[in-house]
């Protein structure tokens, strides 16, 4: 299993890409940039082809759109053989966002998201319309954005527009080259966040190249692993990635840290959060202090009418505490990761963090032990040990 | 790969500052001057021809309708060959850029150094002997033309050189055909730089144009050979200044053009 990317655990689906034997050799290169590659990407997923340098990943998506013609091999789009198709007609099936953005200096940001479409002989209303729709999707506002050139716009608002254009045309199949590669890392987060949204509506095919094993854990469906000599090492979920890395290569290429690094894969939502006893607001203030004493808590956090929390409710609260309680620093949501919770409690030096749903409500507060156990249980998330799970119900 | 320009009025990329650097105002201010000197320069030249009893082989050379005529003359000249130029040079450049015909981008350029370097007096000579039954006018334009080429050759390979490759691989990898590419990416990137290239040569063209003179084929030459031919120096000069008077005013417009015709955004 490790040496070829066959997928023997994913879908039955037909591959939308499928490589057989895939092969390139550079003139006056004695070793194949890219060997005899078999690599299955399933409809609507992120394979992210993960790697050293010079590992072949960007040639392996030269190969796919044929801006590099491969030596040997075959090239299967949706079933069929593109490996002699007309290149240019081939292209422009595919959406390809490339580091450096490689915008047109000399053109509107409207101008370069509307190339394909143009290419395509759209007509000029449906490719204005379609323009104002891809600008308003990567988040940048039509109107402030459409006219300006693209060195008028940030490093990261230039790599907004180069997914836009991808877009262009609505194609089914994605390739990207590091998209969010040399912009800073907060940049980095916020694309990356939007982009998954984007692709949790679009659901696209995308191959997707990085070196970061961060970027790639959280952008993948599934991840390609290849090593220097462009074998690849492994093809599997992040998930089994890992917690069980093939060979010595991949656990040394995910480095230290992996348990870390599974927190962000799990959701809060997928993890029963601990029930924690809470206090309404309906309760009268004097029985509040009593209310937490009488549980085995420390804390209860003091909910509102509509069931938001106001605040957490010590023990040994009085004055305007049993009003309001003390501040509530963060809430996390379903949405979030481990990880995130974790940062949480940290950040606020404490051992647990609200849980609230997406209108806010209050679902549980999240603990130290409950995360704790999911990173020591292997399969999966983990249940919380008995005993820190208090009795459910409102005081 | 330098873009070398002659004159140090023509700038080449990277090199002098070019339109974007200067406010508007700044460049607007600069671009009166080439005319401003060109007026002085003529109107002095009135006073002082004006103020002098010309003999009848001066007034011969001196007079509206001669210089009109010369200048005439000389304009039509410098623009035909610097058309066929453009012709011959901005495809010559763009062909020694494609895949495949690059490598001959080195010997060409070095052919074409060769050819400039040859003085155009020698050339026009040469040709005038080598091709005796052209007529004159044919054998003028075509020295001319092989002796101004060189710049925008040159510049049109330097221009297309230094397009961002990520910027071509982007259009390509998008489905955009290789002409499309050169046409709608390269081209109206390189704009400026050969535009630079097309300036040096108008002003190496109005210069050499004057030589056109020495095979009979007109010109304000006509006017400098005559004052040399007569020793009247007072018609040398008034040729020379005319000479140097228009190719200041074509620099001036193609500095113009430069500014205007460069894409937005570069
Ligand atoms: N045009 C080319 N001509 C010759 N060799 C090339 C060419 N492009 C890439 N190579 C070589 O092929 C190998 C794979 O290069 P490739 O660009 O695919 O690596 P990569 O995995 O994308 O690396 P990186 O993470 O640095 O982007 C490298 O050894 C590289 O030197
Ligand atoms: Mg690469």
């Amino acid at each position: 299993m490790p040496e070829n990317g066959r997928t023997d655990t994913g879908p039955t689906a037909e591959p939308m890409i499928r490589l057989e034997q895939l092969t390139k050799r550079y003139p006056g290169q004695d070793r194949p940039a890219v060997d005899r590659l078999d690599l299955d990407v399933p409809p609507g997923e992120i394979v992210v082809l993960l790697g050293p340098s010079g590992c072949g990943k960007t040639t392996t998506m030269k190969l796919i759109n044929r801006l590099i013609e491969p030596t040997s091999g075959t090239i299967l789009l949706d079933g069929e053989d593109v490996t002699r198709a007309d290149p240019d007609a081939l292209r422009r099936r595919i959406g390809y966002a490339i580091q450096q953005t490689g915008l047109f200096p000399h053109r509107s940001v409207a101008d370069n998201v509307a190339t394909v479409p143009r290419m395509l002989g759209w007509d000029r209303k449906r490719v204005a319309g379609r323009v104002d729709e891809l600008l308003t999707l990567v988040g940048l506002d039509p109107d402030t954005y459409r006219g300006r050139l693209p060195r008028q716009l940030s490093g990261g608002q230039q790599q907004r527009v180069g997914v836009a254009r991808a877009l262009g045309a609505d194609p089914e199949v994605m390739l990207m080259d590091e998209p969010f590669g040399a912009i800073d890392p907060l940049t980095r987060e916020t694309l990356q966040n939007e982009f998954l949204r984007i692709q949790s509506e679009l659901g696209k095919t995308i191959v997707f190249v990085t070196h970061d094993i961060d970027e790639a854990v959280k952008m993948g469906d599934r991840i390609a692993i290849f090593n220097a000599g462009s074998g690849i090492e492994q093809y599997d979920t992040p998930e089994r990635i890992l917690t069980e890395p093939a060979t010595p290569f991949v656990s040394e290429f995910v480095g230290s840290g992996a348990a870390i690094k599974r927190l962000t894969l799990s959701r809060v939502g997928d993890v029963p959060v601990p029930d924690w006893p809470s206090i309404g607001q309906d309760t009268h203030r004097d029985e509040r202090a009593a209310a937490v004493r009488a549980g085995a808590r420390e804390f209860l956090p003091l909910l509102d009418a509509d069931r938001r929390p106001l605040g957490w409710v010590p023990a040994d609260a009085s004055g305007d505490v049993l009003d309001r309680g003390l501040p509530i620093v963060t809430r996390i949501g379903p949405g979030d990761s481990l990880f995130a919770a974790l940062d949480a409690m940290l950040a606020a030096n404490s051992s647990a963090v609200v849980v609230v749903d997406d209108a806010g409500a209050y679902r549980g507060v999240l603990d130290l032990e409950t995360i704790l156990s999911t990173v020591h249980t292997d399969a999966g998330p983990a249940v919380p040990r008995p005993g820190t799970v208090a009795t459910p119900g409102t005081v | 790969m330098a873009v070398v320009s002659e004159q140090g009025a023509a700038p080449a990329a990277g090199g002098t500052p070019g339109p974007g650097t200067k406010g508007p105002r700044a460049r607007w201010a600069t671009h009166l001057v080439r005319p401003a000197i060109v007026v002085v320069a003529l109107v002095v030249l009135y006073l002082y021809v004006s103020s002098r009893q010309l003999d009848s082989i001066e007034r011969r050379s001196l007079n509206a309708a001669y210089i009109l005529s010369r200048t005439w003359q000389h304009v039509q000249l410098t623009a035909i060959v610097s058309v066929i130029i453009l012709l011959v040079a901005v495809p010559l450049g763009v062909l020694l850029t494609r895949d495949g015909v690059s490598r001959f981008s080195g010997p060409v350029l070095t052919l074409a150094n060769i050819s400039q370097a040859i003085p155009s007096i020698g050339l026009i000579v040469l040709f005038a002997v080598a091709f005796l039954s052209l007529p004159v006018y044919a054998i003028a334009v075509l020295a001319f033309v092989i002796h101004g080429v060189l710049p925008i050759v040159r510049n049109t390979i330097a221009g297309i050189g230094q397009v961002d490759r990520s910027v071509i691989e982007a259009a390509r990898g998008m489905g955009m055909t290789k002409l499309g590419v050169l046409v709608s990416v390269e081209l109206p990137l390189a704009v400026p730089v050969i535009l630079a290239g097309v300036r040096t040569t108008l002003t190496i063209t109005t210069g050499t144009v004057a030589l056109a003179t020495f095979i009979g084929a007109g010109g304000l030459g006509d006017i400098i050979s005559n004052g040399l031919a007569s020793n009247r120096n007072i018609v040398l000069v008034t040729g020379s200044v005319l000479v140097a008077a228009l190719a200041l005013l074509i620099d001036w417009l193609a500095a113009i053009a430069e500014d205007n015709l460069a894409p937005r955004g570069v």
